[in-house]
Formats: structure tokens, C-alpha cells, sequence
């Protein structure tokens, strides 16, 4: 198998680059969605909207309610209360579902059913015809070199093969809402590259794309907007670089060619020292950069580097849950 | 709807492109007629031209019989025939009146090498018991020969009909052995189909949640739909199944009777008319006297009636029980022993199905086999046992349409309670739900 690297040129700094066109309209908006089971709130008034082409990071730990409200979305559960519009229009899931490609955390295929047929099996489902699925799902298999696993059966393949035949079977219908939960469990950076690419291409073809995860170095890398959910309830949204501002605790870091002979200041305190080279400052409240620079020029100390540490999604996701109970009983739907 | 019949598809599909089926379809038959064609094979052998010396000193007979085709019996041969050299004269048995030779008990008795048909048993039986029964006549009762024919022509063309008068207008033939035989056969095998073809929805079920392929189709289709769609295509299954035997067994057996020699159903036909009731001593062969019999009696069996109930049970009885195995299936997961506990409660039914069938056979009028028959848990297997005794003989009409109408409706409520049941129990994955949670599930009001 030929092994294309691949350019990848997102990252954190080139966020802002795709920040949401907010003129257009939503093409999912769901309202004080609940959803309650005897023993708990599982979805609990939750509200988020979703534009064309971005993608949006679902985020939360486990049993924090994910996987019940993309079932709501998805139409698999009705919500006990609040309403979804999908496309402009009341949430109608015969219809709809059809627009729609879902990528469950649980997720497998017929062991015994050749991969071939149960990808045009699946497309059907979705509403192609059976030219029409034999037509993409021949371009995908060609696009992902799996063209000689159609005679195959699952039990052939390995994990990350299956990984890679799920997400062809998700978006095989083009739909407009994409939701794919933990896609990249299960798969090497190779190939976790490859469906990052295809992520980001049907991004840019004006799809939405629902991304639900708990790793959070790859939410930050790949999300235009968050939310985060604990325990049914959202806790957290907005765009990364918002809520990244939102949670910066005025860390800085300094680099210099060697340390000042004075270090303490009334601008700041210091968090962290690096070697003789670097520090971590926190500016202390009523101070600004300046003051803080002021201080080392004043000192003849030659500041080689200054920029703000934002503080990464992890930290904040680990700030806002702890303390909450994590794990909450899991399947306790009576 | 569309999607319904996509799902179908690929169930009945996937299962009959299977080896297994495609094996266990056409060999079943196979050795049905492989079976029957051996009898038949061997019926024929052994009747090839008897020729049978009868060893009567005594003058038991006063004039030579008269044979049959297929039998031919000597009265007294000349040169004597014995034991030693019976075959050598061109015997193939030799038989002995009482106290005669070397058998001194008062018994008829029959030397031979290989072991005779029954029919030919039957018929040398007859043959005597004609002969003595000539003798009395003519010699005490001095009857001329051409008289006792006409009596005996007479008393021949008596035949006992058994008219049962039952709550319809019609009257039935109530062959009762062939009708328990064929109620036996029908309720056992309606038991059997709703244990595989359910266990077949079952696995199904749990496979699609083991698979965790569930909730990728459940996003493209209605649990309903989905849980629909196996448990029709698996009826399917069964009906293609059904219809391929009795096509095939048709067609074998339609072949094998037609290399059964003419000669040899004549027989039979003559065997079965000289057994005359309980008189007969048959050394342990009743058995063989009663298929024999049963087989020119079938005919007495409303075959239309019989098939188009038994597809009507199964049908229904399989729609009935397959929800419910559908149910258990979405509520357990890897582990076949949570299955085995959580079935508990659906085969107890038809275990208990089969007892009363069992009961219901030898009482098809009973009051337990009369409600039984109608509560639709038990009515496929039980209803089948009692069709063949006629309708409306012994299942009166109101009996048989209440039956029906009530297995419809238990299979809707049945199938509306699983499919809550189903579509909770799918995506739920860790331990396997107990009966108080699936009762919630079905009962909730959501």
C-alpha cells in the first residue's frame, strides 16, 4: 500500500482562518433538548447550533450524555422535551435521515457478509439506488485503495480497515450533517491522517460535521466550535480560540539570554523557571505586558522571546470536570 | 416501506445462499424417499412368485386352494417335500398343518429360509382360515362350494365406515389412527419450526447487537422496521423451506410409486382387506398391519384442509413466538447463557404446548385440548394435533375461526410489547437487562 503523508496544514495557530461564516443559517439548531431517564437527567436542556461547513467538537467525559443526544439527533430517541430544526424545518427523522450520516462509538458490520455487499446493503438503507451506490462506493473504494476488499469479509480485515470501511459507509450518501463519534479509535497515524484529510475536504464541500470526542488535542486541532457537556448539561461553548480566551490565566513566557539578577516584581509572580533561559509569569491583576517587560529592560536583560501560553483544551476540560464524578453508573436506563 | 423490503432481502437472502439450507432443503427429502424406497425395494424382493408346499395329512384340506398371483400353494406335492429338500423341488416354504410331519403342536407352522412380507404372512393366513372355514361348511353343514362363495362375496363387501355426527351439517370419516398419526406429525413439527426458526431470530438479533451494527442501521431505519424485517425474512426462510419439501417429496414420491410394480399394490390392497379385526394373531406385526392399512386410508385425511392450516399455524405461531425471541435477543449480549435463562419463560409454553398436545392426541375432544387450542401461547401446536381428526367433526368451525383470529391478535400484541422491548434493549450494551427492566421497557409510557 502506497503511504501518503499528508500536509496537513491546520493547526492551532491557523484557527481563526476558519472561523465560521455565522451570516448563513444554521443548518442544525437544537433548543432546550432534554431527555430524561428514571434515575437521571441524561440530556438536560442542552442548546447548540451548527453552521454549514464547520466542524463541531462535542466534548465531555464519559456518560456525560453524549451518545443520547446525538441519538436524538440522529432520530434514534425522541426527546422528552425542547425541538431540533434540521435544514430550516422541524427535525423529521424518516426524512431527514437520509441527510444525515452517523458514526457511532459502537460501531461494527456483519462479520459474514462480503464488504462489497453490505456497503451497497447500508447505502441502500440510506436511499441510493443501487447504481447510484455501486458508482460511490467504487470512488471511495478507490480513493481509500480498497478496491480489492469488496469480496471480502469483515472478519478479514483489521480493526483499522474496519475502521476506514465504517467511515466510506458513513459519508457514502453525501449528507449534509456528519456525526462521528471517537472516529479515530482504532487507527494508525497513517490512516488517522488520511480521514483527518477527508474530514477537512467535506468541511469544505459545506458540510456539517458533528465530532465527538474526549481527546481533546484533537478537538482543538480539528474543531472550529465546541461544546462541552457534564453530566446532561452543557458547561462550556463557543468558538476554541474564545473559550481558550475565556480560560487564560494570564501566563506568559519569557525567553532570555540569561536570567535578571532581580526576579521578583509587583507586576507579576513567577510560576516557573526554565534553566537560566526562560520563565513562566502570571500577571498579576491591574498589570499588563508592558509592565512585565518593563521589568526585564529595566533590568538590561535581553528578552529573546514573550508570547501569552493559552491554556490547551485539555487543561480546561480537566479544570471544569474535575471534582464531578466522571464516571457516572453506565446503562442505568430503567 | 422500501427499506422493510430491503431488509428482507438481505435476511432471507443471506440465510438461503447458506450451505446449511441449501443441504438440509434438499436432503431431507432425499432421505425420506431414500427411506421409502428401500421398504418399497424390499417389499418387492421379497415378493417375487411364492411357491409354498403344504404338508396336510391329516386332510385339513379337502380340495387344493386357490393362489393368488404372487402365492402359489401345493397341497400335499408329489414327490413329498420336506424340510431338507423343499427347495431343492422348487419351494421357497414349506408349511405345515398341526400335528403333521415333524410339527406336532396344533399350529400352523411355516418353515423357510428367508423371512416372508407381511402381506404374504397375512395372505397365506387368510388362505388357511378360508380352507377350514370351507371344510366345516361342506363336510358338517354339507354347503355347496359355489354357495359359500356367494355368502363369503357377500359377507366380503361389508365394510365398516366410521361416521362421527358432529355440530356441522357434515358428517366426517374419523379415521382415527391415520388422523392421530398426522395430528402427531403436524403439532411436533410446528413445535420443532417454532424452536429453530425463533432461536434463528434470536441469534440474528444478537448478533446485529454483538456486531454493534444496530445502531448504524437503526440510524437509517425504525428499530420496527429492522426487527420486522428479520423476522419476516426468516419466516420466509421457513415457508421456502416447507414449500421445497412438500414439492420435492411430491415429486419423489410420485417417482418411487411409480416403479412400485401394480402387482404389488394389489396386494397390499389384499392384505390389508384380509385382516379382519382383532382376530388375528400377528406375532408383534400389528404395527406393520396398521401402517399398511393407514397408508390406503390417508386418502380419509382432508389434505387441502391439513396444508393450508399447518401453513396458517406455522405462519402465525412462528410470527407469534418470533417477537418475543426477538425481544430476549435484543436484551442479552455475548453471553449465551443470559440467553438461555432470559428464554426461559417463552419455551416453557411451548414445552408445556407439547405436553398437552400430547394429551389432546388420544383426547381431541377434551376440554383442555379444546381451550388449549384456542389460547394462542399453545393453540399452533395444539389446534394442528386436533385438525386432522375433521372439521367440523371433532374442531367445530367457531373453534377453529376463534383460534385463528386470536393467534392474529396475541402475534399483534405480541410483536407491539417486543418491539418497545427491541428497541430499548438494542442499544443498550453491558450487562444483559433482567425481566423487571425489558417489563419497564415495554410498559413505560414514552
Amino acid at each position: 500500500m502506497a503511504v501518503r503523508i499528508s500536509n496537513i496544514p491546520y493547526s492551532v495557530g491557523t484557527q481563526v482562518l476558519h472561523l465560521p461564516k455565522f451570516t448563513r443559517m444554521p443548518l442544525l439548531e437544537v433548543r432546550h433538548l432534554k431527555k430524561y431517564y428514571a434515575t437521571q437527567k441524561a440530556v438536560d436542556d442542552i442548546s447548540f447550533s451548527i453552521e454549514p461547513g464547520t466542524i463541531f467538537g462535542l466534548l465531555g467525559p464519559n456518560g456525560a450524555g453524549k451518545t443520547t443526544l446525538l441519538r436524538m439527533v440522529t432520530g434514534i430517541f425522541f426527546p422528552d422535551e425542547g425541538e431540533i430544526i434540521f435544514d430550516g424545518k422541524k427535525f423529521q427523522p424518516a426524512d431527514d435521515a437520509v441527510k444525515i450520516g452517523y458514526m457511532p462509538e459502537e460501531r461494527g458490520l456483519y462479520k459474514k457478509m462480503k464488504i462489497g455487499e453490505q456497503a451497497m446493503y447500508l447505502a441502500q438503507l440510506k436511499g441510493l439506488s443501487r447504481r447510484d451506490a455501486y458508482k460511490k462506493i467504487k470512488t471511495w473504494f478507490n480513493k481509500f485503495e480498497m478496491q480489492t476488499w469488496w469480496n471480502k469479509k469483515i472478519e478479514d480485515l483489521s480493526k483499522g480497515m474496519g475502521q476506514k470501511l465504517q467511515f466510506v459507509i458513513t459519508v457514502l450518501h453525501e449528507p449534509k450533517l456528519i456525526i462521528l463519534d471517537e472516529p479515530f479509535s482504532g487507527l494508525d497515524p497513517v490512516n488517522s491522517n488520511l480521514i483527518k484529510e477527508e474530514i477537512f475536504k467535506l468541511k469544505q464541500s459545506g458540510c456539517s460535521i458533528i465530532f465527538s470526542t474526549h481527546r481533546m488535542d484533537q478537538a482543538e486541532e480539528m474543531c472550529d466550535k465546541i461544546i462541552l457537556v457534564n453530566k446532561g448539561q452543557k458547561i462550556l461553548d463557543g468558538t476554541v480560540d474564545d473559550v481558550k480566551q475565556r480560560f487564560k490565566e494570564n501566563l506568559f513566557h519569557i525567553g532570555l539570554d540569561a536570567l535578571p539578577p532581580v526576579l521578583m516584581s509587583n507586576a507579576f509572580d513567577i510560576t516557573a523557571t526554565e534553566n537560566n533561559h526562560g520563565l513562566i509569569v502570571k500577571i498579576k491583576e491591574g498589570y499588563g505586558t508592558n509592565d512585565v517587560l518593563q521589568h526585564f529592560i529595566q533590568q538590561q536583560a535581553s528578552v529573546k522571546e514573550f508570547h501569552e501560553i493559552l491554556p490547551s483544551l485539555n487543561n480546561i476540560f480537566i479544570k471544569l470536570v474535575e471534582g464531578t464524578s466522571v464516571t457516572r453508573q453506565f446503562q442505568t436506563v430503567v | 416501506m422500501n427499506k422493510i423490503w430491503l431488509i428482507i432481502k438481505r435476511e432471507y437472502l443471506t440465510r438461503v445462499k447458506n450451505r446449511t439450507f441449501i443441504l438440509s432443503t434438499f436432503l431431507t427429502p432425499l432421505f425420506f424417499a431414500a427411506l421409502i424406497g428401500i421398504i418399497v425395494f424390499i417389499t418387492i424382493k421379497n415378493t417375487d412368485k411364492e411357491k409354498v408346499a403344504i404338508i396336510d395329512t391329516s386332510g385339513v384340506f379337502k380340495k387344493e386352494t386357490d393362489s393368488v398371483k404372487s402365492i402359489q400353494l401345493i397341497l400335499n406335492p408329489v414327490p413329498v417335500a420336506d424340510t431338507v429338500n423343499y427347495e431343492k423341488n422348487g419351494y421357497s416354504a414349506i408349511l405345515y398343518a398341526p400335528h403333521t410331519g415333524i410339527n406336532s403342536t396344533n399350529k400352523w407352522r411355516l418353515y423357510s429360509k428367508k423371512s416372508f412380507a407381511v402381506t404374504a404372512v397375512a395372505s397365506i393366513e387368510e388362505k388357511i382360515r378360508k380352507g377350514l372355514e370351507n371344510n366345516m361348511l361342506m363336510e358338517r353343514y354339507s354347503v355347496n362350494t359355489s354357495n359359500i362363495d356367494s355368502v363369503r362375496d357377500a359377507s366380503r363387501r361389508i365394510e365398516l365406515e366410521e361416521k362421527r355426527i358432529g355440530a356441522g351439517a357434515h358428517s366426517q370419516d374419523g379415521n382415527s389412527l391415520v388422523a392421530y398419526g398426522v395430528g402427531y406429525g403436524a403439532g411436533f413439527l410446528i413445535y420443532i419450526t417454532l424452536f429453530i426458526y425463533g432461536a434463528m431470530v434470536m441469534r440474528g438479533v444478537m448478533e446485529e447487537k454483538t456486531n454493534r451494527i444496530a445502531e448504524v442501521i437503526i440510524s437509517s431505519v425504525k428499530p420496527f422496521e429492522l426487527m420486522m424485517g428479520k423476522i419476516i425474512g426468516i419466516g420466509a426462510v421457513g415457508l421456502t423451506q416447507f414449500l421445497m419439501w412438500i414439492i420435492l417429496i411430491t415429486a419423489f414420491s410420485t417417482i418411487i410409486t411409480a416403479f412400485i410394480p401394480h402387482d404389488l399394490l394389489m396386494q397390499v390392497n389384499e392384505a390389508n382387506k384380509s385382516i379382519p379385526g382383532g382376530q388375528m394373531n400377528m406375532q408383534g406385526n400389528e404395527a406393520m398391519i396398521g401402517l399398511i392399512r393407514a397408508t390406503s386410508t390417508l386418502s380419509s385425511v382432508n389434505w387441502w384442509l391439513v396444508t393450508g392450516c399447518f401453513l396458517f399455524y406455522f405462519l402465525f405461531g412462528y410470527l407469534f413466538y418470533a417477537a418475543l425471541f426477538a425481544a430476549v435477543g435484543s436484551s442479552v449480549n455475548e453471553d449465551p447463557q443470559d440467553a438461555q435463562s432470559l428464554m426461559f419463560p417463552i419455551t416453557m409454553p411451548i414445552i408445556l404446548a407439547i405436553v398437552i398436545m400430547i394429551n389432546a392426541i388420544t383426547h381431541p375432544d377434551s376440554a383442555l385440548a379444546t381451550w388449549s387450542s384456542i389460547i394462542p401461547f399453545f393453540s399452533p401446536i395444539v389446534m394442528m394435533a386436533r385438525i386432522p381428526f375433521g372439521v367440523p367433526g371433532t374442531v367445530p368451525y367457531w373453534q377453529l375461526g376463534l383460534s385463528m383470529v386470536l393467534l392474529v391478535a396475541g402475534f399483534l400484541i405480541t410483536t407491539w410489547i417486543s418491539a418497545k422491548i427491541y428497541r430499548t434493549g438494542i442499544l443498550l450494551y453491558g450487562k444483559k437487562a433482567t425481566w423487571k427492566e425489558m417489563w419497564k421497557w415495554a410498559f413505560r409510557n414514552s
